[in-house]
């Protein structure tokens, strides 16, 4: 059986430095991974190489049959359309208006009239719990509202796969829970396969059906919230427990 | 020996990885002025932000090198005999060489600084990879419209900066000298020929590529967060000021051959 999301194998460095040294992970359609790890582990680059951001120098990826390593920017838009990103930073477009932000990937994937677009991005925020704040320009947003805008847009074309960087960092425990919630109802009122890259333990109790774990540049393990919980590993214990150590980062 | 030949290696390797980026960014931006999507609102909305916006400094600008010019060139050419003709001297001087410089450095200053900062923003807030997760080609969106807005301006706002230079120095020639103004503008009309306009006005094309070249390259490759950012808005000045002055003897040489 096929994945949505297979990595195989996948290596990639950094100025000489090897960041991942071979992963090889399996994604079912519907799923909700949390992938944790120590920061600087590799964790938001392995989402930008699922989306096709970064490339890796070796191994393939495989996003709905398709292996994004090898495909040409333009090839990648189909893949882009059907997978949505919230990046740890929120990035939305200082310049654009809420409304402006939320309709830019209809406007790049999908021809839709100038009502149609509006009428998308208020039923997408209004998902989020976000109303009324369509004239208003990101820098005039909270952290929490940024993250659920950013939300909104990685939705609009509603993608198949939502890869989620960090997306509590920052956010109040009320909006982190808002965020937990929005996740867990993607998956079931739209089916969304989710990849959450994210160091906060509750939400990864909160929301995930599997862990993976990336330590030294591979997935050391992988398992339910119980798996996890049990294990004997020194270093999952440790970082079950929120050790110091591994406090926060990326 | 062996440290200093291993940072020469990356130094060298570093220096083509630039020379070769600076390229495919130049291919890439001018093949995005004749594809589709044409985004004429970008455009005009970088054409207001490098030209209008910029009007007041470079005109300030070429009023008082107009000033100096005939100041300057009223003292020297007063040992010959000649300093009647001071308006054929501030206007070849101007419409030739000084406007066109003078207002790629400006704008290079003001404008280029602006493109390596605001991208380099983006990049470092991760708003280049949205842009490119939601679809969009960045190259298209940010470099190509500053591109083509910079290649349409420069050559308007050198234009200004001439007719503004040359009335600088009518102001100091009426003072200097007793002539009129008809005289003044005489001496011009009989110097300045088509050729002299077309040369100075080409080299400003070159330079609002240049400018809108450098500008988008700093910003699109600025690493390090805000301090970062800083780092690139300053190479991207810099970089601009050398390339507009090296750029502008290879573009005068080769108007005089033409």
């Amino acid at each position: 059986m096929m994945g949505i999301i297979e990595l195989k194998d996948v290596c990639k460095s950094f100025n000489g430095l090897l960041v991942h040294k071979g992963i090889n992970l399996f994604i079912k359609q519907g799923e909700i991974l949390s992938l944790i790890g120590s920061s600087g582990s590799g964790k938001t680059v392995l989402l930008k190489e699922i989306i096709g951001l970064l490339r890796p120098e070796r191994g393939k990826i495989f996003v709905m049959g398709r292996d994004v390593t090898t495909l040409k920017e333009k090839e990648l838009l189909e893949i882009r359309r059907n997978v949505g990103m919230v990046f740890q930073s929120s990035a939305l477009f200082d310049s654009l208006t809420v409304l402006e932000n939320v309709a830019y990937p209809l406007k790049e994937h999908l021809r839709l009239s100038g009502a149609e677009i509006r009428e998308r991005v208020r039923e997408r925020l209004a998902m989020v719990g976000l109303y009324g704040i369509e004239n208003k320009m990101p820098g005039e947003l909270s952290g929490g509202m940024k993250k659920r805008v950013a939300l909104a847009r990685a939705i609009a074309t509603d993608p198949k796969i939502i890869l989620y960087d960090e997306p509590n960092t920052g956010v109040d425990p009320i909006n982190a829970r808002k965020i937990n919630e929005m996740i867990v109802n993607l998956r079931e009122r739209l089916g969304v396969t989710s990849v959450v890259v994210t160091h906060d333990m509750h939400s990864v109790r909160a929301v995930t059906d599997r862990i993976a774990m990336l330590y030294d540049g591979k997935i050391i393990a992988e398992g339910s919230w119980k798996d996890f919980e049990e294990s004997q590993d020194p270093f999952i214990r440790e970082f079950m427990r929120g050790g110091a150590v591994f406090a926060e980062g990326g | 020996m062996k440290k200093f030949l291993l940072w020469l290696d990356e130094s060298a390797k570093e220096i083509f990885l630039s020379i070769g980026a600076v390229f495919f960014l130049a291919i890439k931006g001018l093949h995005g002025i004749f594809t589709r999507p044409f985004n004429p609102g970008l455009i005009l909305q970088e054409a207001e932000d490098i030209g209008t916006r910029s009007l007041f400094l470079v005109n300030t600008v070429a009023l008082f090198s107009g000033m100096v010019l005939a100041l300057q060139g009223v003292y020297t050419m007063k040992r010959y005999g000649a300093e009647f003709y001071v308006g054929s001297l501030v206007s070849l001087t101007l419409i030739r060489e000084l406007g066109p410089v003078l207002t790629a450095i400006m704008v290079g200053g003001r404008a280029g600084s602006g493109m390596a900062a605001e991208i380099g923003s983006m990049q470092v807030t991760e708003q280049i990879d949205a842009m490119r997760a939601l679809g969009a080609n960045p190259i298209k969106k940010l470099v190509t419209p500053r591109m083509l807005a910079a290649m349409i301006v420069l050559p308007l706002l050198t234009v200004s900066a001439d007719i503004v230079g040359i009335f600088g120095g009518l102001v100091i020639a009426l003072h200097e000298l007793p002539i009129d103004t008809n005289f003044y503008l005489n001496t011009i009309w009989t110097t300045i020929t088509m050729d002299d306009f077309l040369s100075g006005l080409g080299k400003t094309v070159f330079f609002g590529f240049l400018i809108a070249l450098f500008g988008c390259y700093y910003g699109l490759y600025t690493k390090g967060g805000t301090m970062g950012v800083g780092r690139s808005t300053t190479k991207a000045v810099v970089t601009i000021s050398i390339a507009v002055l090296i750029s502008d003897f290879f573009l005068t040489k080769l108007f005089l051959i033409l």
